[in-house]
């Protein structure tokens, strides 16, 4: 059993609110379907059914969980969760695996890379894109137990880093560099990318500067507060995800500073208009510019700096 | 059921009509379709669930989900001649300061749910039927649909998993009045055989003519729970009933008619001479 699993086991056997569904996605939910009995549903491959079906059971007065692959539970059922979730803003949390470069080598199709822009687009709906297994585990108490609608980007990759065990919706964690006052760089980022941002950060500081890494957690209700001081406080503010540039992090993050009038200098590494190149995780990460080290070129870059290393040379779109 | 229990609703039905008429001018409405179901849901409300206006919080009550959405109109007359609305608050259809709308929404007493985008409300009552289930209650969910709107394929993936899931408790009433918007669903996308198609998703299927109160009484008492299966009624109905100049129309789907035409045509459902229309047709929303 996966820690998913007894998560769930452990809130459904104190709260008979709670019921799984999935569309037939059983990957990270193998074991507890015998242990749920009627509280696990499988609708088939029918995710609009899924949506439906998962809004009649929060209009009961159920906490729906409700899983398919992250491309195909945003996208397939988009209306369903808009109109019979996000407009009556029942509690069913989305739970999408597979997101972002974690689909690997399944093809533009499966690359949820839009799935933030998406959710986060539809009023009361919440979007948590948890770092890895154990940010994940900490966050998704609360997020299930909070009454509202949720994306969540599903993730199991190890831990990297020792989180915060304290979580809040709308606060994300500062997991490296100063908590406050003047830096050269923070970085904003959200999910698997996490990894890769500390190992970017660790070689900016070795060439002396200051670096801020923060994991945003809750990309909805956001922190404000990080972002505005990101914003006042960095030579440059960096987002970094595996997601279109539109209409993720970095739109979130233009329209905070607009909104306060708290203008910085920033440096989006995302996806651009077109799908990454699918191929194992590894490769995925070297091919689009995505490991820690073409990550600090590319803010070296845009800092005006010189990369001194050979790791400059490294191609990357 | 008698001839006096007939006639009542026949007089409910009366008024739910005018109701609907008098909401097809300042804006109008979804006329033809409201029409062809009004006597499906004066049925439905009086005699078939077990739901009444101090019930419509109650856990127990039996669910109707109007699905094909824009014949509202018919589900607000019947509201507001069964008390679940104030029938004064029908003067404030598409004015700002109520929630009467082209849509049906829960801001309404009695609205399960709301509705709009066609092929939605079958997968949002396998939910509700779902949880009736798991909760072994006794309520039933019965789900409106329009014909035209089983052109979504939603509602075929819907009747598979209701199907899977043996919800016995779920009815979806077809409102059978062979239009869509603009034309007839014979011309556009064929649905004959329905009965079959339904069979053959393994569902209990019955037809009946979805204007005689007699006959829908004989139907849908015998609807059995614990069938195993979920059933559907097929009701033929006619779009425009009970007022001939705009029955079976192809250009009568939305109406905005002048306060003048308005009057004239609920003459006509009381039986006086034929309205003489002049306003524009075919308008679509």
């Amino acid at each position: 059993m996966n820690r998913y699993e007894e998560l769930l086991l452990d809130l459904i056997s104190t709260d008979d609110r709670i019921v799984v569904l999935t569309a037939e996605n059983r990957g990270h939910l193998r074991t507890i379907p015998a242990q749920l009995g009627k509280r696990f549903m499988d609708v088939g491959i029918a995710e609009q059914t899924m949506i439906g079906a998962a809004a009649g059971l929060a209009l009961r007065g159920r906490i729906v969980l409700a899983h398919a692959l992250a491309s195909f539970v945003t996208l397939r059922p988009f209306e369903f969760i808009r109109d019979d979730v996000g407009i009556p803003n029942l509690p069913v949390i989305m739970v999408g695996m597979v997101p972002g470069f974690l689909s690997d080598g399944n093809g533009p199709t499966h690359q949820a890379v839009d799935d933030v822009a998406l959710m986060r687009g539809i009023p009361n709906i919440g979007v948590f894109c948890p770092a890895d297994e154990d940010d994940f585990i900490i966050g998704m108490r609360d997020i299930i137990l909070s009454g509202r609608p949720f994306y969540v980007r599903y993730i199991n990759t190890p831990a990297f880093v020792e989180h915060d065990k304290s979580f809040e919706i709308g606060k994300a964690e500062i997991v490296r560099g100063p908590k406050k006052g003047r830096r050269d760089v923070t970085i904003l980022t959200y999910g698997l990318l996490l990894k890769q941002s500390v190992q970017a950060a660790e070689i900016l500081e070795s060439h002396g500067l200051v670096v801020q890494v923060v994991n945003m957690r809750t990309l909805k209700p956001v922190d404000t507060a990080v972002l505005l001081d990101a914003a006042r406080e960095s030579s440059l503010v960096v987002t970094v995800e595996d997601h279109f540039k539109n209409g993720g992090l970095y739109s979130i993050l233009a329209d905070t500073v607009l909104d306060n009038a708290a203008p910085c200098k920033a440096l989006a590494i995302a996806l651009e208009e077109r799908w990454f190149r699918p191929a194992l995780l590894k490769d995925v990460l070297e091919f689009e510019g995505f490991t820690g080290e073409q990550i600090a070129v590319r803010i070296q870059r845009a800092l005006e700096l010189q990369p001194k290393d050979s790791y400059a040379e490294l191609r990357f779109s | 059921m008698n001839q006096t229990e007939t006639d009542e609703l026949k007089r409910i039905a009366l008024r739910v009509r005018e109701h609907i008429l008098r909401m097809s001018t300042d804006g109008g409405c979804f006329t033809g379709a409201s029409l062809s179901c009004a006597d499906l849901l004066v049925f439905l409300y009086s005699r078939f669930l077990n739901v009444s206006p101090e019930t419509i919080a109650s856990p127990d009550r039996d669910y109707l989900l109007l699905s094909k959405g824009h014949d509202v109109p018919a589900l607000y007359g019947v509201f507001a001649e069964l008390g679940f609305l104030d029938p004064e608050r029908l003067k404030n259809h598409l004015k700002s300061n109520d929630h009467i709308y082209w849509h049906p929404n829960r801001a309404i007493p009695g609205v399960e749910f709301h509705s709009g985008s066609l092929g939605h409300l079958l997968s949002v009552s396998i939910g509700i039927a779902t949880d009736i289930k798991l909760r072994e209650g006794k309520n039933k969910v019965v789900v409106v649909l329009g014909d035209g709107e089983l052109n979504e394929g939603t509602i075929w993936e819907g009747c598979l998993t209701a199907n899977a899931w043996k919800l016995d408790n779920l009815i979806a009433v077809v409102d059978r009045n062979h239009f869509q918007a603009n034309v007839r669903t014979e011309e556009l996308i064929p649905l004959e055989p329905i009965v079959d198609k339904f069979k053959a998703f393994g569902w209990n299927v019955k037809s009946v003519d979805g204007h005689d109160y007699s006959a829908m009484d004989e139907v849908f008492s015998s609807w059995r729970p614990d069938s195993g299966s979920p059933t559907v009624i097929v009701a033929s109905t006619q779009r425009g009933r009970g007022v001939p100049s705009i029955a079976e129309r192809a250009d009568r789907w939305f109406c905005n008619f002048t306060h003048d035409e308005v009057e004239q045509l609920i003459g006509e459902l009381h039986g006086e001479t034929a309205a003489d229309l002049t306003s524009e047709t075919l308008i679509v929303r």
